[in-house]
């Protein structure tokens, strides 16, 4: 019978996985290093430095126009965005020399602040060949039809997504609610490792909202982190963040906690302007 | 008048041949006229305003001769891509303008209805023929179709008689083959349904051999009062992409309260001219028409509308999609025209358009010529490339490139032709377009 306690194991290893527990309780997913984007000419990410490890999430806020949605695409690839300076080691690899999809397969994930409507190519179609795309980069097998058809309808009841809406055309005559959900939706088929919701939670009601918000926590992991771009302190009172940043005028003008996001909601972001101008 | 080229001269060399052949009475005084109108007009040059982006010069430059009777080694497999399955009413098969036989299928169709070849019909349905041939597709300008009618051999007759619903689609294949010469073939169809009928008619235009061909095809459809007609045009890529000249015309003469229904395909051919007209002479007709063009190469596709809404109370809808790679061009024109007693007329058009390369280049023109003042009348054109947009948002879920590209086109594609009611059919082309695209990991569902 085998022990559990087989001492020839417990001698050699007991260093080694001491080590690697306390790796991947610190392991840093995303570094972002001094980044600068421009779009036409025109910079909008001034030097952004943001650290996220493994298991976290990071909230975002900050006024409009300050370049959250800007930092959001440039994670996910858009070219419209020009990085003219820094760098974003993403899992130890440069993200920046990665094509968008690419970045997806590798486990980043972006729902948009604005999700795009495709007539012609409705949902299921297109995740299938995505999330098997997927698959087939992680040497995993390719999911037939039924089987994701399962996959899909497990998936659509975690976020109250009718699923008649997967048979239509991408997010073609969706109300506001039901997109921002059908990108929830996604990222739970896609299982990322890390997502950047971009104003998920903007312009829901309670209700969705909770839903929304379930989608994230049921995500939630020790090997998973989230950026959560938001104008709200009303959304973390159901995903707590860990960290609270404050973007102004394409710089990370402030840092804190989950309280940050409270002072703000309270104070504005008037008074960060001022400390970051101070700063700077 | 232009100067007598050999080309013409080949036209009336054709034109001898098909007068000196048996024919109606009422019929060569016809003829006649349309050959002396085309001498007239000359193969059109682009100077010609409905003419001006599709340069028709390959065609005046080549001898065509008309193809002999049979001895043309189509076979049942050779034509076999081209053609539907599904089509239960039967799939008639003209080679060269010629019907054929052996080729044809003949399907299960209710009694009363009449489905056959017009050279038949023109003994067996002498009455109907001299009512309806050559009497509804009169536009005086338009030079093939005189040719048309000057050199008309044959084509599919369908008669369906008052309230006669027919579920079974009829299909007509007409195949022009050019092995060592340059042929043209000259088919014409008739359909006429009477007040309250339906019917289903698929024409397949397609081309064999390696030599460049001149197909030309004009299609009268009679609708009468309160009746349904679903008609498809479908051109196709032959053997050779390039090869084929393919001009026609589809005239819709729609009498009360009916239904015209049209679907135009083309997916290849070296100049593929499609006039789409219709009459709309009775009050709350619908005219509906929709069409997919993807072509490449060098390949040029011309789709000309023309509806006239001379009545009150009538209605028309147009919607045009087109896809073009390589050095492809289209060229779309949409002309309505609202009659002076034409009030509360409804018409839409809209065409779209879609480059998938530098070199692609789409002309559409809109001409609305409105004479009555309670109407309305939409029209909206869009040529541009894929929307970045919708291929970051596919690529940002882990699709490569190329198959977020080829899904977007097939998108495109797609709601198009969910328009075609006759589900062989739209299955046929929704495969049909696929197989273009570069597959990546796109799929294609069932
Ligand atoms: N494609 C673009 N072309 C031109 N300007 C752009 C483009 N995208 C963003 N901008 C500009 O960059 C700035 C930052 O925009 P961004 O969308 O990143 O802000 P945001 O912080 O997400 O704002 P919001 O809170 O309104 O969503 C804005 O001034 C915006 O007008
Ligand atoms: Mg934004």
């Amino acid at each position: 019978m085998m022990g559990l306690f087989d001492n020839a194991n417990v001698k050699t290893t007991p260093g080694k996985v001491e080590k690697q527990r306390i790796e991947i309780e610190k392991t840093k997913m995303l570094e972002i290093r001094n980044l600068h984007a421009s779009v036409e000419g025109h910079e909008i990410l001034r030097g952004v430095d943001l650290t996220v490890n493994a298991g976290e999430v990071h909230s975002i806020m900050g006024p409009n126009g300050s370049g959250k949605s800007t930092l959001a695409q440039v994670l996910a690839g858009r070219d419209t965005y020009e990085v003219t300076e820094g760098e974003i080691i993403y899992n130890g690899k440069n993200l920046l020399e990665m094509e968008p999809d690419e970045r997806a397969r590798e486990g980043v994930f972006l729902a948009f602040q604005y999700p795009v409507e495709i007539p012609g190519v409705n949902t299921n179609y297109f995740l299938r060949a995505a999330l098997n795309a997927k698959r087939k980069h992680h040497g995993q097998d390719e999911l037939d039809a039924m089987d994701f058809l399962s996959l899909v309808k497990e998936k659509a009841k975690t976020v109250q997504l009718n699923e008649k809406l997967l048979s239509r055309a991408i997010n073609e005559g969706f109300s506001g609610g039901e997109k921002k959900r059908n990108e929830i939706f996604q990222m739970a088929v896609l299982e990322p490792t890390l997502a950047i919701l971009d104003e998920t939670d903007s312009g829901l009601d309670i209700d969705a909202l909770r839903i929304v918000s379930e989608g994230v926590n049921q995500l939630r992991s020790p090997d998973r982190a989230f950026v959560l771009v938001t104008h709200y302190q009303r959304l973390l009172n159901y995903i707590v963040p860990d960290f609270v940043h404050v973007l102004v005028r394409g710089q990370i003008a402030k840092s804190g906690g989950k309280e940050l996001a409270l002072e703000l909601e309270e104070r504005g972001y008037a008074w960060v302007e001022g400390e970051s101008a101070v700063a700077s | 008048m232009v100067e007598m080229t050999a080309e013409k001269n080949a036209y009336a060399e054709a034109f001898e041949i098909i007068e000196a052949q048996a024919g109606p009475s009422w019929l060569l005084p016809i003829r006649k006229a349309a050959m002396a109108r085309f001498a007239d007009l000359g193969i059109p040059t682009t100077r010609h305003e409905e003419w001006k982006f599709t340069n028709v010069a390959p065609i005046r430059k080549l001898d065509f001769a008309l193809a002999e009777v049979g001895g043309h080694g189509v076979t049942p497999d050779r034509i076999a891509p081209f053609v539907c399955d599904g089509a239960t009413g039967g799939t008639f098969v003209f080679v060269n303008g010629h019907f054929d036989k052996g080729l044809s299928k003949t399907g299960q169709l209710p009694a009363g209805i009449t489905v056959g070849s017009v050279a038949e019909a023109v003994s067996a349905n002498a009455g109907l023929l001299e009512q309806h041939l050559a009497r509804h597709a009169t536009n005086e300008q338009d030079a093939f179709l005189a040719l048309n009618t000057a050199l008309m051999r044959d084509g599919l007759f369908v008669h369906v008689p008052k309230g006669l619903v027919v579920e079974q689609p009829i299909q007509a294949v007409f195949v022009t083959t050019s092995e060592s010469d340059p042929t043209m073939a000259f088919s014409r169809n008739l359909i006429v349904a009477d007040e309250s009928s339906q019917v289903t008619v698929v024409e397949v235009h397609v081309g064999l051999g390696t030599i460049p061909f001149l197909a030309s095809s004009v299609t009268e459809i009679v609708v009468g009062d309160n009746a349904t007609v679903d008609h498809y045009r479908v051109t196709r890529e032959g053997e050779l992409p390039d090869n084929g000249f393919f001009v026609g015309t589809t005239h819709a003469q729609q009498g009360r309260d009916c239904n015209m229904r049209s679907f135009v395909a083309t997916t290849g051919g070296a100049i593929v001219r499609n006039d789409a007209t219709a009459w709309l002479g009775g009050e709350g007709s619908d005219f509906t028409i929709n069409g997919l063009t993807m072509i490449e190469g060098r390949q040029l596709a011309d789709n000309h509308l023309c509806i006239d809404h001379a009545v009150p109370h009538c209605t028309s809808w147009e919607y045009f999609k087109g896809v073009y790679d390589d050095d492809a061009r289209g060229v779309f024109s949409g002309r309505i025209n609202v009659h002076k007693d034409a009030q509360k007329t409804d018409a839409k058009q809209t065409n779209m358009s879609l480059l998938l390369s530098d070199r692609a280049l789409v002309d559409s023109k809109p001409q609305l010529e409105i004479f009555a003042d309670d109407v309305k009348c939409t029209h909206g054109a869009t040529i541009g490339q894929l929307d970045d947009e919708a291929l970051f948002y596919l690529r940002s879920r882990g699709m490569m490139r190329e198959a977020a590209r080829s899904l977007l086109v097939f998108g495109f594609c797609r709601e198009s032709l969910q328009e075609i009611r006759f589900t062989p059919l739209k299955k046929q082309l929704e495969a049909l377009v696929f197989e273009r695209l570069p597959h990546g990991n796109v799929f294609l569902e069932d």
